[in-house]
């Protein structure tokens, strides 16, 4: 029996918090990055492989929500900073050894980049959007291309993008693997949290990222061939995602003793349930059991098992970073 | 120069002596704390075995604070002391995140604080606020490159230990056993 008590100066109620500081931001962040580098991810892939009109969805219209997303995720960012006022300071230097700084630059660089792919299909957005039921979304596409239009500088801004169409797919595909892969490696970095001292956080995430992306292409395609490519893409994904789980934890079991106690939360510990009843099974295995129905030819509306996996993405980080922050050495 | 500090396990009566002198040396806010006491039981009833200590930042040789540190805050001084720039932290918590000793919090005022050794004391040839209270001279101060400072005396003729050696961060608080 070990037992630790703080009998004075720290007020406890001031202390617990203090090794749990991150709350629904950060995961939130994580989720919508890993899921804007998935979506980027594939356009740039599949544009830079020729695959262009074959995958109409994926290339020209789904990476429109790469940036809204974003944008959601740098305010929960900044919402989750306590001198939010100060948030410049991250651009006025560039620490190599810290994850965090590299994350600031990636975001940077991505977030104009995934500005200006949707751009360039703007007209193919237009079509899309145009018989929706909600007509904000044309709205502001008519409003934009008709500035783009009237306005001759824009017109040849425009033109240059079009024109540099390959280079930005090159730099998209490229910063949307960084990105995904910092969203896990964000959290390894920490040394004081056991749970996320493992590099295998960095491929699981952008593996996840990847999937959550794969499964928003799928859900928005029109066309059968592209959503079943995507279903056998997202399957072969969530494959990946299930092998990195199941070796995240033999490497624990084989490691220190905190690093055992962390993976015990998941094994019998408050995290079992959550984690193994609702992320694996409702998360991984369930929509992966539709999809291959759904490969031998059962009928199931591609929403299921889509908004199943896109859950099971935020869940996978919610559980990630409240559980790392239990996790702690002892001594 | 690497400064250090001893605190004597066998001589602690866990008085919080250190903690208030801290606080009042170092203006922290009401209700936190930059060092505090732990008092570890061991054993089941009757075979009980205590020990109290008085932990802070341990001012490492490995700094996984400054390392994870996005803008360059969290930073190292000369001696081996680890501060916060105040005007740099934009509250992110990283280096919360990454120190083994939870020895970072977050101030009222939006940025991290920590121990920061009485940098401003040590500079005058003073000791740490906390080790010039201390009643039972559990704890003590001085510089590790000196061989006749007080620490490097105790550190040759006792035995000692480090909290969490195995999070690899050189830890520079030793505690005499």
């Amino acid at each position: 029996m070990k037992e630790e008590l703080f009998i004075s100066g720290r007020d406890i109620p001031f202390i617990d918090p203090v090794l749990h500081i991150w709350h629904w931001q950060i995961p939130l962040y994580l989720f919508v990055g890993g899921l804007a580098a998935g979506l980027i991810f594939f356009a740039s892939y599949f544009y830079l492989t020729g695959k262009e009109d074959k995958y109409p969805i994926a290339v020209k219209i789904a990476p429109i929500i790469a940036p809204i997303v974003i944008v959601l995720g740098l305010i929960a960012l900044l919402l989750d900073l306590r001198h939010p006022a100060y948030f410049w300071q991250l651009y006025t230097t560039i620490r190599l050894d810290s994850p965090m700084s590299w994350g600031a630059w990636t975001l940077g660089a991505v977030m104009p980049l995934s500005v200006l792919w949707p751009l360039i299909y703007i007209y193919e957005l237009k079509n899309y959007f145009e018989g929706m039921i909600c007509k904000m979304p044309y709205k502001i596409l008519n409003w934009l291309t008709n500035l783009i239009e009237k306005n001759w500088i824009l017109k040849w801004a425009f033109a240059l993008i079009i024109k540099n169409k390959k280079p930005i797919a090159i730099a998209n595909l490229v910063l949307s693997v960084i990105l995904g892969v910092y969203t896990g490696i964000l959290l390894s970095a920490f040394n004081a949290r056991p749970l996320w001292n493992t590099s295998i956080l960095g491929p699981l995430f952008l593996v996840s990222g990847l999937s959550t992306g794969a499964a928003t292409i799928m859900w928005m395609a029109k066309d059968h061939y592209e959503k079943l490519t995507f279903s056998k893409i997202d399957l072969l994904l969530i494959g990946i995602e299930i092998f990195f789980i199941i070796h995240m934890f033999m490497g624990f079991l084989s490691s220190t003793e905190v690093q055992q106690e962390a993976a015990a939360l998941f094994l019998g510990g408050e995290f079992t349930a959550v984690f193994w009843g609702v992320f694996f099974i409702g998360g991984l295995v369930f929509p992966a059991t539709l999809e291959v129905m759904e490969l031998f030819g059962y009928k199931i509306p591609i929403s299921i098992p889509a908004l199943f996996i896109l859950l099971g993405g935020a869940l996978l980080r919610f559980i990630m970073v409240d559980a790392g922050q239990i996790t702690r050495y002892l001594y | 120069m690497r400064y250090a500090m001893t605190m004597d396990i066998k001589k602690c009566v866990g008085c919080s002596d250190c903690v208030v002198a801290c606080q009042t040396e170092n203006n922290v806010p009401s209700g936190y704390c930059r060092d505090w006491i732990v008092e570890n039981v061991d054993g089941t009833y009757p075979n009980l075995e205590m020990e109290i200590r008085s932990e802070r930042c341990n001012h490492c040789d490995d700094t996984p604070c400054v390392r994870t540190c996005p803008t360059g805050a969290s930073h190292v001084i000369e001696g081996g002391i680890v501060k916060v720039t105040p005007a740099e932290c934009i509250g992110c918590g990283a280096c919360i995140q990454a120190c083994p000793y939870d020895a970072r919090y977050f101030h009222p005022d939006g940025y991290v604080d920590k121990c920061t050794f009485c940098d401003h004391r040590v500079a005058k040839g003073q000791d740490t606020a906390c080790v010039s209270v201390c009643p039972t001279h559990s704890l003590a101060f001085g510089d590790l490159d000196d061989p006749n400072s007080p620490v490097s005396i105790l550190l040759r003729n006792r035995k000692w230990k480090v909290n969490a050696p195995e999070a690899g961060t050189k830890p520079q608080v030793y505690f005499l056993i």
